[in-house]
C-alpha cells in the first residue's frame, strides 16, 4: 500500500511540478534552497550505504558530495533520498530529487524518455553469483540451466537476464523483488540458486551475506552496465554542472591533485592546474559554468580525485577490493577518459 | 415563500421571481458545481499533456504492444514468455490477482465462519482461543502477517536438495511440489460426465423437496448427489480404460523437477490474506448470529426442531442478512491488499505494472490502468454480493 501511494502522488505532483521545476533551472532552485537533494541507492556496500553512526558513505555518494561542495563549497549541504530500482526514476521525474546517483545503467530508452544521462562514473557489467559450497561442479554460467535465479525488479538486470537465458536456450525461475534488501534476504535463505545483478553489486552484496566465502562470482559478463548521473531532461545547465563535476574528479586524478596537496598546488606554477583549479588571472571557467572559480578546489578538498573517491570506496582502501580494470584513466589502458577542462 | 406552497404550481410561479424557486435554484447549483467539475478535470487533463510534453515525454497507451523483455515466475493460465507484449504482462499480473484473491476470499470466508461460530461455543477453551485468533490477527497489520508467513516458509523449510518427501509431493523452500494427473486421449467423456452428474444431483435435489412438501417423505439427497458425482465420471473413466497418467516431481539438477508448484510467494499471501480477513469476518459472522433475535431459536425449538437444524434453517438465513454488506467490505479489502504481494515478489498486477512503469517510464498511464482495474475488480465483487444479497433479502410474501 506504501508503494502505492507513493507512486500516486508521485504521478499527481508529476502533474503539479513539473511546471515550477521545469521553467527555473535546478541549479538556481538548488542554490535558493541551501542544499542538494541527491537519489542514492537504499544500501548498497561501498556505493551508498549508511555507516554505524547512521552517515551515508560510498561511492555514489561521494559524488552528491562533490556536486555539493562544487555549488556551495561544503560538501556537507547534501541529502540524501535513498530510493528502490523501482522508483528511483519516478523520483526523479517529480522533481523529488535534483539529481540520481544511484548505479544507474545508461540506455537509449531512458536516456529519450525525459532523462539525461551525463557520463559514465563506473563502467560495470552484469554477472552471477552462486552457493559454491551447495552447487560444487558449477564455474560457468552456462550451467545454469534449470536454476532460480534472484533479481531486483525494474531494472536492465532483470532484461539482460531474460536475454541471456533465451540466447543459451536454458532454462530458469525468476524470483523477483522489489527492494535490494528483500533480493538478499531470498538468496541468503537459499529461495533462488543464482543472484544476479552488476559484478560490483555482487561483490558488495556477497559482504552482507551470512557466510560470504561460500559464494564465488562465476566469471561471466552477461552486458555492458555503463552507471552514471542522471537529471531531468531539458535543463542543460545543470546537466552540465553534473557532467564537469566528473571531469572534474577525473582530471584532478589525471593531475596528481589530490585531497592532501590541493590546497598547496593552488601556489603551482603548472599552467594546466592552475587553469583547472581557477588560479589563472580573470578566468571565468566556473563562473561561466554557473559556479565559482575554485569549483575543483573545493570537489577536491571534500572527496578527493576519482582515484582517492575509487580506493577509498569500492577498491583496494575498502573491503570490496574491486581493481580499477576498465575504470583505470584512459591513459592507464582503461576507459575513463575527460574532456579537457580549459 | 408560504403561499407557494399552498397554490399549485403554474399559478404561483409567475408571482416569484426565477432565482426564489427552489425548483430552478437547485438546477442552477447543479449546474455550478458540475461546470466546477468538467473544468476541473478539464484542467488536469490539460494541464498533465502540456506538462508530459514540456518533459518530453510520450503519452498514450500504444506501448503495451511492446515486447517486454522480462520473465514472470508464475503464470499458471497463460504461456507468457519475455517475447510477449506487455499487455499480455499486465494480463498475467491481472489474473495473478484474481487468483490470490478469490483462493483467498473463499478460504477467509471458511476460517472467518468457523472461528465467528467458535466464539459463540459454550466450550470455555474453543471460545477463548477463537477470541485469541481474533484480537491477535486484526491488531496485526497485514504487511507484517505476509512477511511472518514467508519467513516462516522460508526459515522452516529445507533446502531443495533436502526437501521433505510427502506421499505423491515435495516440501522445500521454494514451494510445494505435487504429483498433477495428465488426461490423456478420451479423458474428455469423464467430464462431460461430471457436468451430467452435476445437473442429475440438482434435478434429484429439486424433485426430493418437491416430494417432502407434498408427502412429508424426506430422501437421501446427499448419499444420492455424491455417488452421482463421484459414481459417474467413474464410469466413463473405467468406459475408456483409464487413459490419465500422473506426473510425479522428483529430484533433480537444481530443483525437483516435474509435477506442479505452489511457490512460497503465492503461499505466503494466500496464508497472510485469508487469516487475517478471516479474523474480519469472524466478528461479522458473530455479529450477524447474535442479530438474529432470541426468540426465533427459542420458537424453532418450540416447534422440536433439533439444534443443528435450528441453527441451519432459522439462525443462519436470517443472520446471512446481517452478515452479508460487511461481508462485501472484507472481500474488497482482501482484494486491495493482495497489492501487497509487490513485499514477497509474488507477480501480482501492482508488481508487474510496477516493472513495465519502470521499464518503459510511463508513470501515468502505468498508474490509470491500475486504478481501472482495481476499480473494476471492486466493482464487479460488489455487483455479485449485492445480487446475492439481494437474493438472501427478507422475501415478503
Amino acid at each position: 500500500m506504501k508503494n502505492f501511494v507513493l507512486k500516486s502522488v508521485l504521478g499527481v505532483s508529476a502533474l503539479l511540478l513539473l511546471a515550477s521545476a521545469a521553467s527555473a533551472g535546478t541549479l538556481e532552485d538548488v542554490k535558493k534552497k541551501g542544499f542538494l537533494q541527491c537519489g542514492v541507492n537504499t544500501g548498497l556496500a561501498g556505493f551508498a550505504a549508511p555507516n554505524d553512526k547512521g552517515e551515508w558513505s560510498g561511492f555514489d555518494v561521494d559524488y552528491c558530495r562533490a556536486v555539493a561542495a562544487a555549488i556551495f563549497g561544503d560538501a556537507t549541504k547534501v541529502k540524501f533520498t535513498p530510493l528502490s530500482a523501482k522508483d528511483r526514476l519516478p523520483a526523479l521525474q517529480s522533481g523529488e530529487i535534483d539529481v540520481l546517483i544511484r548505479n544507474t545503467t545508461w540506455t537509449l530508452s531512458r536516456d529519450s524518455q525525459g532523462f539525461d544521462f551525463t557520463g559514465v562514473n563506473y563502467y560495470d557489467g552484469q554477472g552471477f553469483m552462486i552457493n559454491a559450497k551447495k552447487l560444487s561442479g558449477i564455474n560457468s554460467a552456462l550451467q545454469l540451466s534449470g536454476a532460480s535465479v534472484c533479481v531486483q525488479a525494474g531494472t536492465t538486470t532483470e532484461l539482460n537476464l531474460a536475454d541471456y537465458f533465451k540466447a543459451n536456450k536454458m532454462e530458469y525461475n525468476p524470483v523477483v523483488f522489489e527492494k535490494l534488501e528483500e533480493v538478499n534476504a531470498a538468496y541468503d535463505a537459499g529461495r533462488c540458486d543464482v543472484y544476479t545483478t552488476d559484478q560490483s553489486g555482487l561483490y558488495a552484496i556477497r559482504l552482507t551475506l551470512s557466510a560470504p566465502d561460500d559464494h564465488v562470482v562465476l566469471p561471466e559478463i552477461i552486458s555492458k552496465e555503463p552507471l552514471g548521473p542522471v537529471v531531468r531532461q531539458g535543463d542543460s545547465q545543470w546537466a552540465h554542472v553534473i557532467r564537469w563535476v566528473h571531469y572534474a574528479l577525473l582530471t584532478a586524478e589525471e593531475l596528481g591533485i589530490t585531497k592532501a596537496n590541493v590546497q598547496e598546488l593552488t601556489k603551482s606554477d603548472s599552467p594546466e592546474i592552475k587553469r583547472v583549479l581557477g588560479q589563472e588571472a580573470n578566468t571565468k571557467l566556473g563562473v561561466d559554468l554557473g559556479l565559482t572559480n575554485d569549483w575543483v578546489v573545493n570537489i577536491v578538498k571534500a572527496v578527493g580525485n576519482y582515484g582517492e573517491v575509487f580506493e577509498s570506496n569500492i577498491g583496494s582502501g575498502s573491503k570490496l577490493k574491486i581493481a580499477r580494470g576498465i575504470n583505470a584513466q584512459w591513459s592507464k589502458g582503461g576507459l575513463q577518459y575527460a574532456m579537457p577542462i580549459r | 415563500m408560504a403561499s407557494q406552497d399552498i397554490t399549485p404550481a403554474g399559478t404561483g410561479s409567475a408571482k416569484v421571481s426565477l432565482l426564489n424557486d427552489p425548483r430552478i435554484r437547485g438546477y442552477i447549483y447543479q449546474l455550478v458545481v458540475l461546470i466546477v467539475l468538467v473544468s476541473l478535470g478539464y484542467w488536469f487533463v490539460n494541464n498533465t499533456i502540456a506538462n508530459l510534453q514540456r518533459a518530453n515525454l510520450a503519452t498514450g497507451f500504444g506501448f503495451l504492444d511492446g515486447r517486454s523483455g522480462f520473465d514472470i515466475s508464475s503464470h499458471p493460465f497463460t504461456d507468457y514468455s519475455s517475447d510477449s507484449t506487455y499487455i499480455k504482462a499486465l494480463y498475467v499480473g491481472i489474473l495473478n490477482t484474481m487468483l490470490v484473491a478469490v483462493v483467498g476470499i473463499i478460504t477467509a470466508t471458511i476460517i472467518g465462519f468457523i472461528i465467528g461460530v467458535g466464539r459463540l461455543s459454550h466450550n470455555w477453551l474453543i471460545r477463548k482461543l477463537c477470541t485469541v485468533y481474533v484480537e491477535v490477527f486484526r491488531n496485526i497489520p497485514p504487511l507484517l502477517v505476509i512477511f511472518f508467513w514467508y519467513s516462516g516458509v522460508l526459515a522452516v523449510l529445507p533446502q531443495a536438495r533436502q526437501s521433505i518427501a510427502l506421499p505423491f509431493s515435495f516440501l522445500n523452500n521454494r514451494g510445494f511440489y505435487f504429483a498433477v494427473p495428465v488426461f490423456g486421449q478420451g479423458a474428455w467423456l469423464a467430464g462431460v460426465a461430471f457436468v451430467l452428474a452435476v445437473i442429475g444431483a440438482f434435478l434429484v435435489r429439486r424433485w426430493a423437496y418437491k416430494r417432502q412438501m407434498a408427502t412429508g417423505q424426506r430422501f437421501p439427497v446427499l448419499w444420492t448427489s455424491l455417488a452421482l458425482i463421484i459414481g459417474l465420471p467413474f464410469l466413463a473413466f473405467a468406459l475408456k480404460g483409464f487413459p490419465v497418467t500422473v506426473n510425479y516431481p522428483e529430484l533433480g539438477g537444481f530443483n525437483i523437477k516435474g509435477g506442479a508448484l505452489v511457490g512460497p510467494e503465492f503461499m505466503s499471501l494466500y496464508l497472510a490474506l485469508s487469516f487475517y480477513t478471516a479474523s474480519f469476518i469472524a466478528e461479522i459472522v458473530r455479529a450477524g448470529i447474535r442479530g438474529v433475535g432470541k426468540g426465533q431459536s427459542e420458537a424453532s425449538h418450540a416447534l422440536g426442531l433439533r439444534a443443528g437444524t435450528t441453527t441451519r434453517l432459522v439462525v443462519v438465513p436470517q443472520a446471512l442478512r446481517i452478515i452479508i454488506p460487511p461481508l462485501t467490505s472484507q472481500y474488497l479489502n482482501l482484494t486491495k491488499n493482495s497489492s501487497l504481494a509487490v513485499a514477497v515478489g509474488y507477480p501480482d498486477l501492482f508488481a508487474v505494472g510496477g516493472t513495465i512503469l519502470n521499464q518503459t517510464g510511463r508513470s501515468i498511464e502505468v498508474v490509470a490502468i491500475f486504478i481501472v482495474i482495481y476499480l473494476s475488480l471492486s466493482v464487479l465483487t460488489s455487483l455479485f454480493m449485492n445480487w446475492f444479497n439481494a437474493k438472501m433479502a427478507l422475501v415478503e410474501r
